[in-house]
């Protein structure tokens, strides 16, 4: 296990490069000049600007300009922010807390109704239940993330004034006032999130449990007596949980999408909104990064996948 | 259901390919007397918060909505049917290297990205073929190098099974070269499921389409695309819920016809049916 585990770092390596290298090409082949910001500023005399562009590197090759941002960002140097007026590194772990906690909070909502709704209607194919929760499933992943959150925020916020439509990071609260606040801030976010990825796991659990469960060891395993929620729970659902997670590590792009819009909505502090924030304001070194710690945590849960991986099916980390 | 929604598809492209030409209200005409008036027979839809006509800019967006979501289709099969076609022709490391790629761009956070690549490009090709054009053009573009990656997967896979069937092997016999055989032997037996996947992608077009409308990131805001009244209504849900209520469901009724229409279509070209 623990030598699998480090074989799948090694491999996450090389995805992570090739990520960084798309975004220095993109950024290198984008027409103008995106870090000259302050170079091109009218009240910087041309000497100070010649004198910027020879410290920044800006007309080394481009294969050297990519090693050297490269070094920088592997020692923590992500640059300054034009808009904030502070290190960019600093400005984004203040904001990447937030986000992983709406992130991770949907995504245990999701396979919180995902599990049970999916195993459940496999048990009993082309069942009432089974149909009405392939409908809901399919509505669910037809609403795009945008316009449900407006709806909720319609329909809590607007009309019924139970729930606050804007995300605060600062309430002014403490003890259990505290945490109430903080609930009740993150259910729309979260139910957003959580629901529309809940719809496309549901399908997935459900297709993964119908291939497993007709195999002769679930037969086997009946036959030997065992009650059906221990043949369901230990049998049939740890198999089929395999591909699921496949297709839940393949979700994670589409669920930091996801997150973007969501913190847009109900403007969570998070590094999504930093985002949007930094290309209207054309804050570059921003953009770049964010983008890049947005490839990071995908790769990141990428390689959570394999390891749970690993976990569920022993034979693959003994391959 | 698939039926169901191939009439109900076909109801909404009709309406904006040819509602301009019944509905003849101007987009733009400004009208502050009607400023954000409900729904009514003067204007079906309502109004917006400049009092124009929401029916007007709806069937105008959804033209533009829909030309986005198909265009993007279109780049995502080409590329990854070519992609895919040489990759599962072709052995060793050619093959080895375009599923890097692919397996790389499907790890890639697509949203930030499109963000990212907008932000960089966008005043260029602006310069380049105008605003609406070049806007238009760099969206299919983005959004379609985003989607090729399923379908270049189905094609090679189609392919690794296909080409050592005993018809391609007799074309073979017959002398037949290999983009013969690709073209007129391989591709056309391969194309059921890409035709599945394409159709999904259209979806996933118009909604990528809607959401960079929606962060204020696609289209210039005089141009109505349903992502872009979503946008613009949002600031007045307390007053005017009805101008978010008739882009978002539009946009949700497209998405759920074409999912409808994607699933229908994989039952009937799958010939291994579930029970």
């Amino acid at each position: 296990m623990g030598k699998y585990t480090v074989r799948r770092l090694v491999i996450a390596l090389p995805s992570l490069l090739g990520i960084s290298l798309i975004l220095f090409v993109l950024l290198a082949l984008a027409p103008g000049d995106p870090f000259g910001e302050l170079a091109t500023n009218s009240n910087i005399p041309p000497e100070i600007r010649e004198a910027l562009r020879v410290k920044f590197g800006i007309d080394d090759p481009i294969l050297i300009r990519y090693v050297r941002w490269l070094i920088a960002m592997l020692h923590g140097d992500w640059g300054f922010s034009f808009a904030s007026r502070i290190n960019v590194d600093q400005l984004i772990l203040q904001r990447v807390p937030t986000t992983l906690f709406v992130v991770g909070s949907s995504q245990i909502l999701a396979l919180a109704i995902a599990l049970p709704v999916g195993v459940y209607a496999a048990m009993r194919p082309y069942s009432i239940f089974d149909q009405i929760a392939n409908t809901m499933a399919f509505i669910g992943f037809s609403l795009p993330t945008f316009f449900t959150g407006l709806l909720l925020i319609l329909i809590f916020s607007v009309n019924l004034g139970w729930l606050p439509f804007v995300y605060r990071a600062d309430i002014a609260a403490t003890g259990w006032q505290w945490y109430w606040e903080s609930f009740k801030q993150a259910i729309m976010p979260v139910a957003v999130l959580g629901l529309f990825q809940a719809a496309s796991y549901t399908r997935y659990v459900r297709s993964a449990v119908l291939d497993v469960i007709r195999l002769d060891y679930v037969t086997t395993a009946r036959s030997k007596g065992l009650n059906e929620a221990k043949v369901i729970i230990k049998h049939v659902v740890r198999n089929a949980l395999i591909p699921v997670v496949t297709l839940v590590a393949l979700q994670m792009p589409a669920v930091f999408g996801g997150a973007i819009v969501t913190e847009q909505i109900f403007r969570i502090p998070g590094i999504g909104s930093l985002l949007i924030t930094a290309i209207l304001a054309n804050d570059t070194p921003v953009i770049m990064a964010v983008t890049f710690v947005f490839a990071c945590l995908v790769v990141v849960f990428n390689l959570m996948a394999d390891i749970i991986y690993g976990w569920l099916d022993p034979r693959i980390s003994y391959r | 259901m698939a039926v169901a929604s191939v009439v109900i598809l076909a109801a909404l492209t009709s309406a904006v390919l040819l509602g301009p030409f019944i509905w003849r209200v101007p987009i733009n005409e400004i009208d502050f007397t009607a400023r954000l008036s409900a729904p009514g027979w003067q204007h079906p839809f309502g109004t917006d918060d400049l009092g124009q006509d929401l029916l007007a800019r709806m069937l105008y967006g959804g033209r533009i909505s829909l030309a986005v979501g198909f265009a993007a289709m279109v780049v995502a099969i080409i590329a990854g049917t070519l992609i895919g076609a040489i990759s599962g022709i072709s052995r060793g490391s050619v093959d080895a290297v375009l599923m890097w790629i692919t397996d790389l761009f499907l790890a890639l956070p697509q949203l930030p990205l499109l963000l990212l690549v907008i932000y960089l490009f966008r005043d260029f090709l602006k310069n380049l073929v105008g605003p609406e054009g070049g806007v238009f053009i760099l969206i299919v573009l983005v959004i379609g190098a985003f989607r090729w990656m399923p379908v270049a997967r189905l094609v090679r896979a189609q392919f690794l099974s296909l080409r050592e069937k005993e018809f391609v092997e007799a074309a073979r016999a017959l002398g037949a070269t290999t983009p013969r055989l690709v073209v007129r032997h391989i591709l056309p037996n391969s194309l059921g499921p890409v035709i599945v996947a394409g159709t999904i992608d259209v979806a996933a077009a118009i909604i990528a389409e809607s959401t960079l409308s929606f962060l204020g990131l696609g289209f210039p805001p005089d141009i109505p695309t349903w992502g872009r009244l979503l946008f613009d209504a949002k600031d007045y849900l307390d007053i005017a819920p009805h101008w978010a209520l008739f882009a978002g469901a539009a946009i949700f009724l497209t998405v759920l016809a074409i999912n409808f229409i994607g699933d229908g279509l994989r039952d009937a070209l799958d010939p291994r049916k579930v029970m």
